[in-house]
């Protein structure tokens, strides 16, 4: 490797040997090519016409009438496919095609880096495998069908506890057996070097749009920046564009489960311990020796025990800080947020919703937050008719 | 303690390969474990290569995926392996290798573990995710207590890189025969002898062989390319898996196996 793909002390590459190769190969091609005219001038024009992209910085009037200071949402959910991650994939797909590989794996939880890579698959006419758990499949057999519908094959994971980690595993393994003409289209700003370093590339648009958008629309940068953390790529994304205005609060808001003394959380900054797992150094949930633990979380996209190792030096050096936010708040913001605005958030992004919900009463009526709207919600109608019936 | 320079020094000047079986330490409970040892050893292993069991082993296929699961589920910590160790090391003095993830060793001190399992018994510890770039984390903790270093090569390793590998290892070259994870196969990987045979020629470090090993004329082949040892796992912990309601059959069928393969190997060796 030409780097150490490391942030602080966390990062790195903790792979099997067989994987080095390839690693070094992708790590080689993004740096020949993430500056290239021609690839920076084609992903443009996917990004815009494709994906959709600017997307639009809202303000969210009744909303922030209800928790009492100004939110801004960054919606990311009106781009294509429902989410952030198509920022991801059309820079990772783009680059696999440069490099002439045919075939895409991808891993998935809540099913919409999934989907983000299924579309590329068939954009660029790539064949295209995504590794799924038994659980998620479950809930979200929305984005499975979808996926299906645009030619990917969806591979149930039954091991573990059929979430995401499961998933990474088994897409790290069909991996080493083909390195050779198979791109691993990673989904979040976590795993071994370079993916960190290639996620967050893809997705710093969103906070170079937004802190644009914030001068252009408030006339000032926003007091707070608020995201939802899983493994942290639209966390990552948005944070990146304002870590030098030292004056922005950078919050990051992790998945407090049922909640965090019951243990059945993803809150992997605010509990966990460091460690290694996918490859990298990371905080993680683990147990004293080091078992990597199950984690719990209305939002499968949140449902990780390790996270993005930037992240990780960002809460050691106090840049950023991150809380949780349990199920039932979350729950509570996504109600509120359609109620008041009409836009459906996904669960993830709800969590971020909550922690302003939180700050009823603690911003004054003049601050400024905005919020990454990381993805729409309605791939999680089935989950809150369940947890959330109406009466009647 | 006897060292693989001792093993490695005597099998060849007998003219003979390693053979070297791999199980789950407490696969599928600690007692049956300690039993399934002690019946390799006595059906020929020369060298042992033990697991610990982790929640996430992803350079492993379902076989052994699952054989950590029986393990844990039956109670198996770091700590009992330390135990396990020393129990097989009190039947025989034979070497044992570690092979195991990362985040084990890390949470419980490097130096720490390194110390303690040296202590044990046990003579290097194989980490499936830590390669050779980041030797430097364990490599100083190990030598410092006088355990030998493993490092593996795979199919898809350059030239260059397998000299930095053997240039760091001191107990033997795991040599992984195919790209893939652990797990038996009808086959035998096609590049596997010219893996051997490249080795061989760069390095005097044991050249051992494993991954899909599953038939005794897949471990003949690997060492009449060349391996000084073959190291077999998944299809001994099918034999677990396939027996777990008849210990008495598993223990008979791993050591009828063992001894084919072991027969198998001699004859290839002289």
């Amino acid at each position: 490797m030409k780097y150490k793909g490391r942030f602080g002390d966390y990062g790195g590459f903790y792979v099997p040997e067989v994987l080095i190769p390839v690693l070094e190969e992708l790590e080689e091609a993004f740096y020949r090519f993430y500056e290239d005219k021609r690839f920076v001038s084609e992903l443009a024009n996917l990004s815009k016409d494709y994906a959709g992209r600017p997307s639009p910085l809202y303000y969210a009037k009744r909303f922030s009438e209800h928790v009492g200071f100004k939110v801004y949402l960054k919606r990311e959910d009106l781009l294509h496919g429902g989410a952030h991650k198509v920022n991801n994939t059309l820079g990772q797909g783009l680059l696999a095609k440069y490099m002439g590989k045919t075939k895409l794996i991808a891993e998935t939880g809540a099913g919409q880096h999934g989907l983000a890579t299924a579309m590329i698959g068939a954009l660029f006419g790539m064949e295209t495998k995504i590794f799924m758990g038994v659980i998620d499949i479950e809930r979200q057999s929305v984005n499975v069908h979808k996926m299906k519908l645009c030619g990917a094959e969806v591979v149930t994971v039954e091991g573990g506890t059929g979430t995401l980690k499961d998933a990474i595993n088994d897409a790290l393994r069909y991996w080493t057996a083909h390195v050779t003409d198979t791109f691993y289209l990673f989904g979040s700003a976590c795993g071994p070097h370079p993916y960190p370093t290639i996620v967050k590339h893809f997705q710093i648009c969103i906070g170079k749009e937004a802190r644009q958008q914030c001068l252009e629309q408030i006339g000032r940068l926003p007091d707070i920046i608020v995201a939802c953390v899983g493994g942290g790529s639209n966390a990552i994304g948005i944070f990146s564009a304002f870590l030098d205005d030292r004056n922005v609060k950078l919050i990051g808001v992790e998945a407090g489960g049922r909640s965090l003394s019951s243990g059945k959380h993803a809150a992997t900054l605010v509990v966990g311990r460091v460690g290694i797992l996918h490859g990298a150094k990371s905080y993680l949930l683990q147990d004293k020796e080091g078992q990597v633990h199950d984690t719990e979380s209305v939002s499968a996209g949140l449902d990780y025990p390790a996270v993005g190792p930037e992240h990780c030096l960002l809460k050691d050096t106090g840049r950023a800080e991150y809380v949780a936010a349990e199920d039932d708040e979350v729950l509570d913001a996504f109600e509120l947020l359609s109620k008041t605005e009409g836009i459906l958030p996904a669960l993830e992004s709800a969590h971020a919703l909550a922690y302003l919900c939180s700050q009823k009463g603690k911003l004054g009526p003049d601050t400024i937050a905005v919020v990454n709207l990381s993805g729409r919600g309605d791939k999680d109608v089935s989950i809150v008719e369940k947890r959330r019936p109406f009466e009647n | 303690m006897k060292t693989y320079k001792q093993v490695f020094a005597e099998l060849s000047k007998a003219k003979r390969a390693a053979l070297i079986p791999f199980f789950v330490i407490g696969d599928p409970d600690f007692d049956t474990s300690v039993r399934i040892v002690k019946t390799a050893i006595d059906a020929g292993a020369d060298v042992l290569e033990l697991g610990i069991p982790f929640s996430d082993p992803i350079a492993d296929g379902p076989t052994i995926q699952k054989a950590d699961i029986r393990a844990r589920n039956s109670g198996m910590s770091v700590a009992k392996a330390l135990e396990f160790t020393r129990k097989v090391k009190d039947y025989k003095d034979i070497p044992i290798g570690l092979l195991m993830y990362y985040n084990l060793i890390y949470q419980y001190g490097t130096e720490k573990f390194f110390s303690d399992f040296h202590q044990a018994g046990v003579n290097s510890v194989l980490v499936a995710d830590l390669s050779i770039d980041d030797a430097d984390e364990i490599i100083p903790a190990a030598t410092s207590v006088g355990l030998d270093t493993v490092f593996m090569v795979t199919p898809n390793t350059d030239t260059k890189r397998m000299k930095r590998i053997a240039s760091k290892t001191t107990g033997f070259i795991y040599t992984v025969s195919l790209l893939g994870v652990t797990g038996s196969r009808e086959k035998l990987s096609g590049t596997v002898a010219g893996l051997v045979g490249k080795l061989k020629k760069l390095t005097t470090v044991p050249v051992c062989v494993g991954f899909g090993i599953s038939k005794p004329e897949h471990a003949a082949a690997v060492v009449s390319a060349g391996a000084d040892g073959v190291i077999i796992g998944s299809k001994i912990v099918d034999l677990i898996e396939s027996n777990l309601g008849n210990k008495e059959k598993m223990l008979a069928e791993i050591s009828t196996f063992l001894s084919n393969v072991k027969s198998a190997i001699e004859h290839q060796s002289n």
